[in-house]
């Protein structure tokens, strides 16, 4: 029979450190986390430093593209990296579901160690508790992460200007789709995989590179749509968006008309949208498109002072509208 | 190029608008009685690429906003008796009288599932025997031939705890109460592709018959939406009203017979009450009474209670095109998406929440 975690395990005894050891020590494999103190000693990060914590408590748990280990790495290397830094040390606190599989707990670790390899980052402390049948679904994972800031001065919403261009590094909506095309009371199949990945390397190189970057976010919840519009309130300006520029895949177009949806406002898990002097806009494309993590980037609009703090879509007919954020969830059409 | 992009073609359509511009003569107001038209027609651009001499008005096309506040107020206090309400989500933040919604009755303990058809809601019934499941029957001639599908279904089940709530609305009564209403200004009728592919075009010559009204059966994207409406504008300058299907790769002239059939069987016209327009003769769909044990009305005594109008909320004036949904005083003030007054700014195809969301 397939061994289950059990609430043992988070009871701080014996069979707790047995999970920390043959699991966690076990994957993440570094000298800092094998001391195994009650805190972790960090002695080379120096300057401005940034961080970032976010728990992912994804349903299902396992989707198309990754599973909540993978993300929950990528999630928030990303967030540290969005204010021009290198993301260096991450911290993972789990709360498991009592009954959960040992071998989809192994699968879930194995992609975060993966993922943070791929990253460059090490997880260095961690944390574990099991509670009750149903107190939570399945698996939670909170990860913090911890980077040195390169960037001077450091990208930030409120620093979008007037004549910038805004570059999008690639295609939107993929994850959104991912997951809901699983999670629907309806059949619905789709090839569509998220597209959760780090996307460190490729910020320190556009960092490296052009210096000045005025504004980095990953679009996730709320979207594409949403993301601009926080940025649009921000730093008061105006986003002037070209809809045939947006990268859509075909796959996610088709999905979002079946099920309802607008991709502009599914999650992303992979991309980041880029606001920089309209001067460094083409040399950013190229850095992009030579990365890949930035295949399908495009530069899909302009900041202007009009109507500040609104996003604005010239459609595909060269009509205008507004692109607003998203209220609350998506709601499946009544006819 | 697949065929779908062909109709959303810049050219093509600019081409088309280039003979809008053409052909107008003078004012021409035009109504569009289906939410996804409202939808298409604000997310496409047109409104803003179109001359300014027409206007664009949303009629009574999203079946959420016509729900009329007594219908509402029956929903509500039939979630309050020993059943599960199964509901399409649209209908969860609708605001009753008092601004009680079913979200609220959620929170205070009535038991309430959202399905996405009717069939979900029969398999609850199946699933939870012990439980009385009622469907809320809200929707046009595209949704009501599936409920009655459904409700034949559990007859030859022999399924006991299942009914429906019909509140069901026809579209062509309405566009009759609409073309005879003389406050009302509209020079032609963009006519619902979706409700079409059921009923077909018979329904509706009598707008050009009686009314004179250029009518066009049209599609959604913004190819099908311009051509029905340079149809409609020839037709006016004419003055020669005819009903025209320019939705042919989806819509039969005949319409789909045996979707109304089922629907025939197993619904009956009776007079039914919409928001704005009042008490429509021979525009609601009851339950016949070879059905009449999953007639929930009848199943939970369950009337139309009297109520109060929302104060202040002009739904009414604005599905009869009488008003602009930013003219409303409450617009985007006291309602707005995130709190919502009235029904038109719920619905993601109401025309408030269209203006809210999409008009700079």
């Amino acid at each position: 029979m397939s061994e289950k975690i059990i609430l043992d395990y988070g009871s701080g005894g014996k069979a707790s450190q047995r999970l920390i050891k043959n699991l966690f020590v076990k994957h993440f494999d570094n000298s800092i986390l094998s001391k195994m103190d009650d805190a972790v000693l960090i002695s080379d990060l120096q300057g401005p430093l940034s961080m970032s914590t976010d728990t992912f408590t994804v349903d299902p748990v396992f989707f198309p593209g990754g599973n909540i280990g993978s993300l929950s790495v990528h999630g928030t290397v990303n967030d540290v990296a969005m204010l021009g830094a290198i993301p260096k040390y991450i911290s993972c606190a789990f709360i498991l579901e009592e009954g959960l599989e040992m071998d989809d707990l192994d699968k879930i670790v194995r992609s975060m160690a993966i993922a943070a390899q791929e990253a460059g980052v090490l997880i260095v402390t961690g944390d574990t508790k099991v509670v009750p049948k149903g107190a939570v679904d399945k698996i939670f994972i909170n990860t913090t992460g911890i980077g040195s800031v390169i960037a001077d001065p450091s990208p930030s919403g409120s620093r979008a200007c007037p004549g910038d261009a805004i570059l999008v590094s690639g295609s939107i909506g993929d994850h959104g789709l991912a997951i809901l095309s699983h999670r629907q009371g309806i059949s619905f199949e789709t090839d569509v995989l998220s597209d959760s990945q780090n996307l460190n390397h490729l910020i320190l190189k556009l960092i490296n590179e052009l210096g000045d970057v005025h504004v980095l976010r990953d679009p996730t919840r709320g979207g594409l749509a949403t993301t601009l519009n926080e940025i649009a309130l921000q730093s008061d300006v105006e986003m002037l968006i070209e809809q045939d520029r947006i990268p859509i895949r075909e796959e996610v177009e088709g999905g979002c008309s079946f099920l309802g949806l607008d991709p502009l406002f599914l999650a992303n898990e992979g991309k980041f949208i880029c606001i920089l002097p309209q001067e460094s806009a083409a040399r950013a494309l190229e850095i992009m498109h030579s990365d890949p993590a930035g295949q399908g980037a495009a530069i899909i609009g302009e900041v202007r002072e009009e109507r500040k703090g609104k996003v604005i879509l010239r459609t595909g007919l060269g009509g205008h509208r507004l692109l607003d954020m998203l209220e609350g969830e998506q709601l499946p059409r009544i006819c | 190029m697949n065929l779908l992009s062909k109709f959303k073609d810049p050219e093509l359509c600019h081409n088309i608008l280039g003979q809008i511009k053409q052909d107008i003569q003078g004012d021409f107001r035009f109504m569009e009685v289906c939410g996804t038209h409202t939808v298409s027609i604000f997310q496409s651009g047109i409104r803003t690429l179109l001359p300014g001499n027409i206007v664009h008005l949303s009629g009574p096309g999203c079946p959420v906003c016509v729900t009329h506040d007594r219908e509402i107020a029956a929903y509500l206090s039939l979630s309050q008796k020993d059943v599960i309400i199964a509901t399409f989500g649209d209908l969860m933040k609708v605001p009753g009288p008092g601004g009680k919604n079913l979200k609220l009755a959620q929170a205070e303990g009535a038991r309430i599932n959202i399905v996405y058809s009717a069939f979900d809601a029969l398999n609850l019934a199946k699933e939870n025997p012990d439980d009385k499941i009622v469907f809320l029957g809200v929707g046009f001639e595209t949704t009501a031939p599936t409920v009655a599908v459904t409700i034949k279904l559990a007859k030859d089940q022999g399924v006991k705890n299942f009914s429906i709530l019909s509140f069901h609305k026809l579209v062509p009564p309405a566009l009759k109460a609409l073309s005879a209403d003389k406050d009302i200004r509209v020079d032609g009728l963009l006519l619902p592709g979706h409700v079409s592919t059921i009923i077909g075009l018979e329904p509706y010559l009598f707008l050009a018959e009686d009314y004179n009204m250029p009518a066009v059966i049209g599609g959604f994207e913004p190819l099908d939406i311009l051509q029905s409406i340079l149809i409609m504008i020839r037709q006016k300058n004419d003055g020669k009203a005819q009903v025209i299907n320019n939705y042919k790769r989806a819509v039969s002239d005949l319409g789909n017979p045996r979707a109304t059939k089922v629907m025939n069987e197993v619904f009956e016209p009776s007079d039914a009450l919409w928001r704005g327009l009042g008490n429509i003769p021979g525009s609601g769909l009851a339950i016949r009474e070879t059905f009449s044990e999953f007639d929930a009305s009848l199943i939970y005594d369950q009337d139309l209670p009297e109520v109060d109008e929302i104060p202040g909320c002009k739904c009414g004036e604005v599905l009869k095109g009488l008003i602009a949904p930013d003219k409303c005083p409450l617009f985007g003030t006291r309602c707005t998406p995130a709190k919502p007054v009235g029904p038109c700014m719920v619905s993601t195809e109401g025309s408030c929440a269209a203006y809210h969301k999409y008009k700079i």
